[in-house]
């Protein structure tokens, strides 16, 4: 109990590890703290993916079959919050506390305690949330849980929003107040923390990308607060910020949400970037090809990621310059974002690569996720977006680098350093079947959609044209099969979790580099009480 | 500063008790806001009682929390690089708060530069102009939306005029306390900072009485863009007043404790970086807002 503390001395204060339900529930223990984030987001990748997968079955015929309309809105939206903070994002924020201390020879976060805060706000939020859609599923009179989409543009979600949406707005607050308190740990963590030694331009690039994206946290989501409390205020107490009669405007909702949407996909993808970066040196047994290089892309893609929001608004209108504007600074990310690819596959060229299950995943998400940053360049061309805008082309780019990118490589990461979290190797057998199942069918289910958006598919409908129908069944199976695929994954990872498997060395991967790897595995309660001296 | 180890907390229950409290005060709130703002709902105990119960629950638990920190503080626990943690900590916390403002303000540049005199037709929206509210001026203050509200603006050489010199001054007491608590003269640290405390509380007085005289002119949140941004802006901008007015009082009771020394004073410095931060924030808005 912390209340215990202030009577410890020096020499004994946390040399044991707690038991229990306390354990978990009390923690302040980095490793605890991210595998509870890391359970937390299966298991809302577990639910988002449930709400996907009654949108396909919806979607497999034309016509109604299973859910009504108004139902179908509830799941588009839900699904992508429930993807965007609360599949993706703790998924690397768990990633972040379990390595981030390894990497640079912390003993710990810097805050600990309030890495546990940042954790124990998100069951609330999104138990608030899902509260909404099984109160609108089963409760008595199914009131609307959000209906807007994800990006709940005004005035869907101020003057035709559902009473929920006031639930969704207070939920919205504590998953920022949580990812706030989250980036500030890492920050401070990376700047505070390192061992003597641990220069910054030593720094393992996952803590890099890391210590970008939390910055880019700390700077966006204060935003996001402010946009939904202007949404919360329109709707209760008279305010005209999205109300042209009041002189407001709700082009400006889109205008302050973009600005915050924008760097939250790169919030999303960035520390992506750094897990392949360790990954594919390992298993190439080459050093990273231009560390430097990717350092100072990332922080460009960063910067550059506050001036290009209005790419998602080009239909929306906007004088001509401010058009022109943010299609250059668009199109200028594919630069940064260049020199990354270019850089993984110089770092495999000549390299004496092996195809273990991590290296797997990763050479999938350079590749797909090239995919899906080509496709993000067509739609960054306006007058090709004016034709794409809102059509199964953009469901399909931003399901390419978020799901065969950003998901990929979360689960790169996961059989990367399963061995040092859990001490036993990962099955290798599970791993592939669930790797091979996975690759062949979210390219079932994400490539048709580019075919589908081209000819004219709208997103977000029930139902659709005759035309679609052949595609959107192949959709559909390739749906059911990557969604079942990840039950590979539970497996692989309660597996994990109860030490079944070939017990793991320090180092189960020979070209492996960093701090993580000279600790035993299982990594021990406490690692780094004092800290390492990196020559 | 006894130690040169990192403190790395035993397990605490305050992280979960306190989004337990932050839940309920969130699930209350809503619900009050509803209850309190729709005529088809109906009070009840999800709404104002909850809000309440989860504001007073997270009152304790952040209580009970900064206890144990001050008591490992005082006991000596902390190192020099810890102070470095919560000091930088601090400072990214006062970056997010000046991100959460600039949501405000950028609306409000975006209103006054764009969206004002598009309603009035300007640029290629001659047909917005007159399809939609053809008699409409454009102005700023806008004293009359395009739906027909008038409402009146707030004059900038009053009430705020006053308010701005009191936080200016509140600055400069605050400083000279600063540099008392470094140079170890308590008494003229307690003094000035209990006039900075003082300051802020007759801020909040005058900010109070000038909001009743807006509502008495007819500047009312609900009175158009204007009236949004206004109370927006120098509502959250009273909002972090109070606060930083009762960081303040909790930072000079524990002077008084003699929690502090010249080299162990980090509450009491994250408080006068927050109330700095406050100042600065109200510059912006006299200038913004109620002046230009």
């Amino acid at each position: 109990m912390s209340t215990a503390a202030a009577t410890h001395d020096d020499h004994h204060d946390h040399h044991h590890a707690p038991t229990g339900l306390k354990r978990w529930l009390f923690s302040t223990n980095h490793k605890d703290i991210g595998t509870l984030y890391l359970w937390f987001s299966f298991a809302m990748f577990l639910v988002g993916g449930f709400m996907a997968m009654v949108i396909r079955a919806e979607l497999l015929e034309p016509g109604m079959q299973f859910v009504d309309p108004e139902f179908f809105n509830q799941m588009t939206t839900v699904h992508g919050l429930v993807m965007v903070f609360g599949a993706v994002m703790p998924a690397t924020v768990g990633l972040a506390n379990w390595m981030i201390p390894l990497m640079i020879g912390a003993p710990d976060m810097a805050l600990p305690r309030m890495n546990n805060w940042s954790f124990w706000i998100l069951p609330f939020a999104f138990g608030i949330l899902i509260f909404a859609v099984l109160m609108s599923a089963f409760g008595a009179g199914n009131p609307s849980a959000p209906n807007f989409g994800w990006t709940f543009y005004a005035p869907l979600s101020t003057k035709y929003g559902p009473a929920s949406t006031d639930l969704f707005i207070l939920s919205v607050h504590m998953m920022g107040i949580s990812s706030i308190m989250g980036a500030i740990n890492v920050v401070v963590t990376v700047f505070n923390m390192r061992a003597p030694g641990m220069t910054m331009m030593k720094m393992p690039l996952f803590v890099w990308t890391w210590l970008i994206t939390a910055f880019l946290l700390i700077a966006v989501i204060p935003v996001l607060a402010g946009v939904v409390t202007m949404m919360l205020t329109d709707r209760h107490f008279g305010t005209s910020f999205f109300d042209a009669a009041g002189g407001g405007d709700p082009v400006l909702f889109q205008h302050v949400f973009w600005f915050f949407g924008h760097p939250e996909v790169y919030i999303m993808i960035l520390p992506s970037f750094g897990i392949v970066s360790a990954i594919i040196p390992a298993f190439a047994r080459k050093p990273l090809f231009g560390y430097a290089s990717m350092v100072y892309a990332t922080a460009s893609i960063a910067l550059l990621s506050f001036v290009v929001w209005a790419h998602h608004m080009f239909t929306v209108g906007m004088p001509l310059a401010g058009t022109l504007f943010f299609m250059y600074m668009t199109m200028l990310i594919s630069v940064p974002t260049g020199v990354k690819v270019f850089n993984w596959v110089a770092t495999m060229w000549r390299g004496s690569m092996t195809f273990e299950l991590p290296m797997k995943w990763a050479i999938a998400f350079v590749v797909l996720f090239t995919c899906g940053g080509l496709s993000g360049l067509m739609l960054a061309i306006t007058p090709v977006d004016f034709q794409y805008h809102d059509t199964y082309f953009v469901v399909a780019h931003f399901h390419y680098v978020l799901v065969t990118g950003a998901i990929f490589s979360i689960f790169a990461a996961a059989y990367y350093w399963l061995p040092k979290w859990s001490g036993v190797m990962p099955s290798k057998l599970l791993g592939e079947l669930h790797f091979w199942n996975s690759l062949i069918s979210a390219n079932l289910l994400f490539f048709p959609m580019h075919f589908v958006g081209l000819a004219g598919m709208p997103r977000r409908y029930a139902d659709y044209a005759l035309q679609f129908a052949d595609y959107n069944f192949w959709i559909s199976i390739g749906g059911f099969w990557f969604g079942l695929s990840q039950v590979i994954f539970l497996v692989v990872a309660v597996r994990c979790a109860m030490k079944k498997g070939e017990p793991a060395p320090a180092k189960p991967w020979e070209g492996a580099e960093g701090l993580e790897w000279e600790v035993p595995s299982p990594a021990p309660f406490h690692t780094f009480d004092t800290p390492p001296v990196i020559k | 500063m006894a130690t040169d180890k990192y403190y790395v907390p035993e397990s605490s229950p305050w992280p979960l008790t306190a989004s337990i409290g932050l839940c309920m005060t969130a699930v209350g709130g809503a619900h009050f806001i509803q209850q309190s703002t729709m005529a088809d709902m109906e009070p009840s105990f999800t709404g104002k009682p909850l809000f309440f119960l989860g504001l007073a629950w997270l009152l304790v638990v952040v209580a009970l929390w900064w206890r144990d920190t001050i008591k490992e503080s005082v006991t000596g626990l902390h190192s020099n690089q810890l102070g470095g943690s919560y000091r930088q900590g601090m400072l990214w916390f006062i970056f997010s708060e000046v991100m959460f403002f600039a949501a405000f303000f950028g609306a409000m540049f975006y209103t006054r530069w764009l969206i004002i005199p598009w309603l009035g037709g300007e640029g290629s929206n001659a047909m917005t102009h007159e399809l939609l509210w053809p008699n409409f001026q454009p102005m700023w203050p806008l004293t009359e939306t395009p739906g027909g509200t008038t409402t009146t603006p707030m004059g900038a050489w009053g009430l705020p005029a006053i308010n701005t010199a009191i936080l200016l001054v509140s600055s400069i007491t605050l400083t000279i306390a600063h540099h008392a608590l470094l140079e170890g003269k308590r008494g003229t640290l307690i003094l000035f900072q209990a006039a900075t405390v003082a300051l802020g509380m007759i801020f909040l007085g005058l900010q109070a009485l000038e909001y009743v005289h807006a509502y008495d002119m007819g500047l009312t949140l609900d009175a158009g863009i204007y009236g949004s941004l206004f109370f927006l802006l120098t509502g959250f901008h009273g909002a972090h007043v109070t606060i930083g007015t009762i960081f303040l009082l909790i930072t000079l009771i524990r002077v008084i404790k003699g929690h502090f020394s010249e080299d162990n004073c980090f509450a009491w410095e994250a408080g006068a970086w927050y109330w700095h931060f406050v100042d600065v924030v109200w510059l912006f808005l006299f200038v913004t807002v109620y002046w230009l």
